[in-house]
């Protein structure tokens, strides 16, 4: 199971740095979103894994799993949620403020304009 | 007692520094008044606390802020401090009244003496600071506050450059002594300042000795406006005249020379210390009375004269020996007292003929008898004449360089100082001369009339301490010298004797020299203009503005090179970087696989897994089709929240769906306006490079959560999970953490997450405004609209489910602390709720029927997590201190009330108003867009018979 999760870990964050390092806002962001849950996952499983052992308190539990990074996590995936609309608000007004939606600056001025949903 | 005197002292210039602002609404007297009162009841407790120090006591306090790192805000008032705390109450109290007659009714009093009250503050902070490195703090401030003061007039250029020119020299000399504080406080052991002085021999042996030393004067030159710094100082004269007599003339440029005495007995007395401070001293005060000569403005004239008296102190100090300390103490009084004087004269000469302009003034004298007979006091004793003060302290300071071997030589020195005594003398006679007396003119800008007793009552006094300081040097000035000298040499001061006669010294005849030449140069004043005017005009300004512009060049170019906008590089570097740091120190240390046993892997879990890496892959090959790509990620997502569930988080899996749900939906709303695929750009070699940088880090992450995952460790969770039920009345501790244990944590984020919200709607809002807004107006869209965009179907089922999904997010939350839920969750859930609504009779409908501002409900759970939070206060506990009791009301079960519960509902609150202010901005652009706005529910009214509905 752990390296199950190790792996996953691996390839969530490959693959959201891969598209984070994408010229389009829209790649970028769903890369973050990608990272997002590597990292999730990464905090989540400094607390090790365990089944079947919520951090419930009851009087026939035999044991529970380290609550504490599930709290950090929890608050994570909310601000999360957050950072990742404000940046989708960003790309939008980066796009039709500009002439395309690159993450290159100036640079990208020159990139080839994307050809379908544009303003006429 | 006293210790509780020192802090009022030092901080009600701050307090009241708040009041003017308001005070102004109530008219200009009664704002005079506020600004007054602080530096009174200050002064008064001065005055408390004179006779403890007058006895050689010194008064501390002390309050402690990281005692543990040695920081702490200490106060010290001895009697060095003590004079100049006088000096900064009295001139206070001085400027705050002429300043009430100076400014005029267009100009935002209140302001002002904000302004002024606040570098007051930090004037006193310098002058009290018990450890260098608050005295730094307070040294910065009042480098700000004189900003703020020079640029008060800031609808004038010249206020803007003179102000940005002021903050820049004396800010980069405050960085310079910030640096050399901190070497000095190496050396010594300790910032305090007491320690410090005790280690004078130490710190002069040192080998940072000279490093230290530089920097120090570095701040100490470029705030006391010592050559090559000094051109900031007659630029800073755009400033209202009460801010040029109070911050530069009496005060705030004596900050330099403040520090040089305070560090006196510690770095003074080296060859180093000679050769620089004392040449420095004596070629401004050269320099500052030379060029001001030549000034025609009567500021700019006295802004030289300060800068060459400046000189003259600092040369004092610089000399190194005892009797050169005491009469720098002793000048220190007497140019306050006669240039304060002049200052306030040509505010009121500017006031009453409209001009400060010399080659238009002149007979003023019979116009304005008693600003006449003020300046000409004060002119004089700064000319040095006798039997006024300045006569004294030039006499003693004359004295002190014959005793200096200065270039190998006993002469230079003393000559150099004579020169600059007899431009002293020629432009103070100018002063008072050209303005007051010859001819009056037929015509001044103004017609020039007598000041009111609110202008020249001030001046009046100081010019009669001119005289009396003069006459009766012995009995007003010695016993305080004394005291405060001491304090500066660290030594007691045998008994002074300050006459005005001295018999026919060496002094005396340069003295004469001085005043013979001053005279014959005055009277030939026009030919030696015209020669200086052919010597030399180096605009000092002009170099400033070079150097910055040229240092404005090389930092854009630097910038242009890191920063150059592109996304993709910083990441790239990032990763990379991070990835090799993090490599380096794993392999450079023995490893060995660690001992915890894995978990066996079940069959649907295998599954999952498979799936999810397969939509990983998809995403990567495929997320040029961006649509496709999203729903992939939210699969993903998707997951991730079923490993939460296997792996006992229930709050997580609960917490990942909601957000998944909500998020997938935003993008998708995002989507609608952005292209839907993504170009090629970049070549084979670049994604190759990208993808090996990718994989490296992902290996990197993968490998190391293995690591963790598979050695056993101690956590600190035991705490909470035995003190959840106990302590904070929960079973569910990853609840109880968020809303008790770690409450602050959470009250933070609830915080970030509402003010996302808000940048996501003032975003909107500035979008719509500009460009983006006018190309959503036209906007065409590429796809074609579903005919059928509120199917019946979903209408009805989602208005059948609002409320019982409603209901279930109430139960989410009320069952929070003891089972999985809480605000959190029960927010997203809730949003979820309103979001099918939202989607199933679109968003004007909806909107039409829900009454509650997203705004209000952001600031209202804030408000309510932080009252929570604050209620502990008033049973003496620390803030976010939860308590919980049980309650057995009527017809349902026995239930728990805990004030953490209130916190939840701020927490709920805040993620349900920032969630759906998100969605109502992305909203709004589709409105903007075109996006019809249905009036009823669904497309199609099913009470109307079909011929007559479907036309469309």
């Amino acid at each position: 199971m752990e390296l199950l999760i190790a792996t996953g870990i691996g390839v969530l964050t490959a693959a959201g740095i891969y598209l984070t390092l994408r010229l389009r806002s829209f790649p970028v962001v769903l890369g973050l979103a990608l990272l997002s849950y590597a990292v999730n996952l990464f905090l989540f499983s400094t607390g090790r894994l365990v089944t079947g052992a919520p951090p419930i308190l009851s009087k026939d539990a035999a044991a529970y799993t380290d609550p504490l990074p599930q709290a950090l996590v929890l608050t994570a995936i909310v601000i999360s949620f957050g950072m990742s609309a404000l940046l989708v608000m960003l790309a939008l007004g980066s796009y039709l403020e500009g002439r395309d939606d690159g993450v290159e600056g100036d640079g990208a001025e020159d990139a080839p304009e994307a050809t379908s949903g544009e303003a006429r | 007692m006293n210790e509780n005197l020192l802090i009022l002292m030092a901080f009600l210039p701050f307090l009241g520094a708040l009041t003017p602002g308001l005070a102004i609404r109530a008219g200009r007297n009664v704002c005079t008044g506020f600004a007054l009162a602080p530096t009174l009841v200050a002064l008064a407790a001065l005055a408390v606390m004179v006779p403890v120090v007058w006895q050689g006591g010194v008064i501390e306090a002390r309050l402690d802020w990281l005692p543990a790192l040695g920081l702490s805000l200490g106060l010290r008032l001895d009697a060095l401090s003590m004079m100049f705390a006088g000096m900064i109450l009295g001139m206070g109290v001085i400027v705050t009244i002429y300043a009430r007659h100076y400014l005029s009714g267009e100009d935002p009093m209140g302001r002002f003496y904000t302004f002024l009250l606040l570098f007051q503050g930090a004037m006193l902070g310098i002058v009290l600071s018990a450890n260098l490195l608050v005295m730094v703090i307070f040294w910065e401030i009042t480098s700000l506050a004189s900003f703020l003061l020079i640029g008060f007039w800031s609808h004038l250029k010249e206020a803007r450059q003179g102000a940005r020119m002021a903050l820049a020299v004396t800010g980069l000399g405050g960085l310079a002594l910030a640096a050399g504080v901190l070497v000095l406080g190496q050396i010594a052991g300790s910032l305090d300042l007491a320690v410090v002085l005790e280690k004078g021999d130490e710190i002069r042996a040192h080998a940072l000795y000279l490093p230290a030393l530089l920097l120090i004067l570095l701040g100490a030159f470029t705030k006391s406006a010592q050559f090559p710094f000094h051109f900031w100082l007659p630029h800073a004269m755009a400033a209202p005249t009460p801010v040029s007599t109070y911050l530069h003339s009496a005060t705030m440029v004596k900050a330099g020379v403040f520090l040089l005495a305070r560090l006196w007995p510690v770095l003074a007395g080296t060859d180093a210390w000679f050769a620089i401070v004392a040449t420095t001293g004596l070629v401004t005060m050269l320099v500052g009375a030379a060029i001001a000569l030549f000034k025609d403005d009567l500021k700019a004239l006295l802004a030289y004269s300060t800068v060459s008296h400046l000189g003259f102190l600092t040369l004092l100090l610089g000399i190194g020996t005892r009797a050169a300390a005491i009469v720098a103490v002793l000048h220190v009084l007497t140019h306050l007292t006669f240039k304060a004087t002049l200052f306030m004269v040509a505010g009121i000469v500017d006031h009453s003929t409209g001009t400060r302009d010399i080659r238009r003034l002149g007979g003023l004298a019979g116009l304005m008898p008693i600003t006449a007979t003020i300046a000409t006091v004060a002119g004089l004793s700064m000319a040095g004449i006798p039997p006024l003060n300045g006569y004294l302290t030039k006499e003693m300071m004359l004295e002190e360089t014959t005793h200096a071997l200065w270039l190998g030589s006993h002469w230079a020195m003393p000559a150099v100082a004579t020169l600059a005594a007899l431009f002293s003398v020629a432009y103070s006679l100018r002063f008072v001369g050209h303005v007051f007396f010859g001819a009056p003119r037929d015509s001044y800008p103004h017609e020039p009339h007598e000041a009111g007793p609110g202008l020249w009552g001030g001046p009046a006094i100081l010019a009669l301490a001119c005289i009396l300081l003069g006459l009766m040097p012995q009995l007003l000035a010695a016993p305080l010298v004394e005291r405060v000298a001491a304090a500066v040499v660290g030594a007691p001061v045998g008994p002074l004797k300050l006459k005005l006669w001295h018999g026919v010294t060496p002094a005396l005849l340069m003295s004469g020299v001085a005043v013979l030449g001053g005279i014959v140069a005055l009277a030939n004043y026009a030919r030696v203009a015209a020669a200086w005017r052919r010597l030399l005009s180096i605009e000092a300004k002009a170099i400033f503005t070079a150097l910055v512009a040229c240092a404005g060049r090389i930092s854009a170019r630097i910038s242009a090179r890191l920063h150059d906008g592109s996304l993709s590089r910083y990441v790239a570097i990032f990763v990379t970087a991070t990835v090799a740091v993090g490599a380096a120190a794993f392999l450079g240390a023995a490893h060995v696989p660690g001992t915890r046993p894995m978990l066996p892997v079940p069959l649907p879990i295998a599954v999952i897994w498979t799936i999810s890496l397969i939509c990983v892959g998809a995403i990567v090959l495929l997320h040029r089709e961006r649509f496709i790509a999203l729903i992939l990620v939210a699969v993903v997502g998707l997951s991730v929240s079923v490993a939460f569930v296997y792996l006992s988080a229930p709050d997580l899996a609960l917490t990942q769906v909601s957000v998944e749900t909500v998020t997938t939906l935003l993008m998708l709303l995002a989507l609608n306006f952005l292209p839907k695929q993504t170009p090629v750009e970049s070549s084979a070699g670049r994604r190759l490079r990208d993808g090996i940088v990718a994989v490296a880090a992902g290996a990197a992450v993968g490998a190391l959560s293995l690591i963790f995952m598979t050695r056993d460790f101690q956590s600190i969770s035991a705490y909470h999970l035995a003190n959840s039920k106990t302590g904070g009345g929960g079973t569910n501790v990853v609840n109880v953490i968020l809303v008790d244990f770690r409450g602050f944590d959470t009250f933070g984020e609830i915080i970030v997450l509402g003010i996302a919200g808000l940048t996501i709607y003032a975003l909107l809002m500035a979008m719509l405004d500009g460009r983006a807004g006018r190309r959503l107006r036209q906007w065409r869209p590429l796809e074609r609209r579903s005919g059928d965009r509120h199917p019946m179907m979903m209408v009805v089922i989602a208005r059948l489910m609002m409320p019982l999904s409603l209901m279930v997010g109430v139960f989410i939350f009320l069952r929070g602390h003891n089972q999985p839920g809480g605000g959190f969750i029960a927010g997203l859930i809730i949003a979820v709720a309103y979001l099918v609504q939202y989607m199933a009779s679109g968003f004007q409908w909806t909107q039409a029927r829900q009454r509650i501002e997203y705004h209000g409900l952001i600031g209202a759970g804030v408000f309510i997590a932080g009252l929570t939070g604050m209620a502990a206060w008033f049973f003496g506990r620390p803030f976010l201190t939860s308590a919980f009791g049980y309650v057995k009301p009527p017809l349902i079960e026995k239930f728990e009330l805990a004030s953490a519960m209130a916190f939840d509902l701020g927490v709920f609150l805040t993620v349900l108003g920032a969630v759906m202010l998100a969605l109502y901005s992305l909203s709004t652009m589709a409105r903007t867009a075109g996006e019809t706005v249905n009036v009823e529910p669904m497309d199609v009214d099913p009470t109307q018979e079909p011929d007559e509905g479907e036309v469309a």
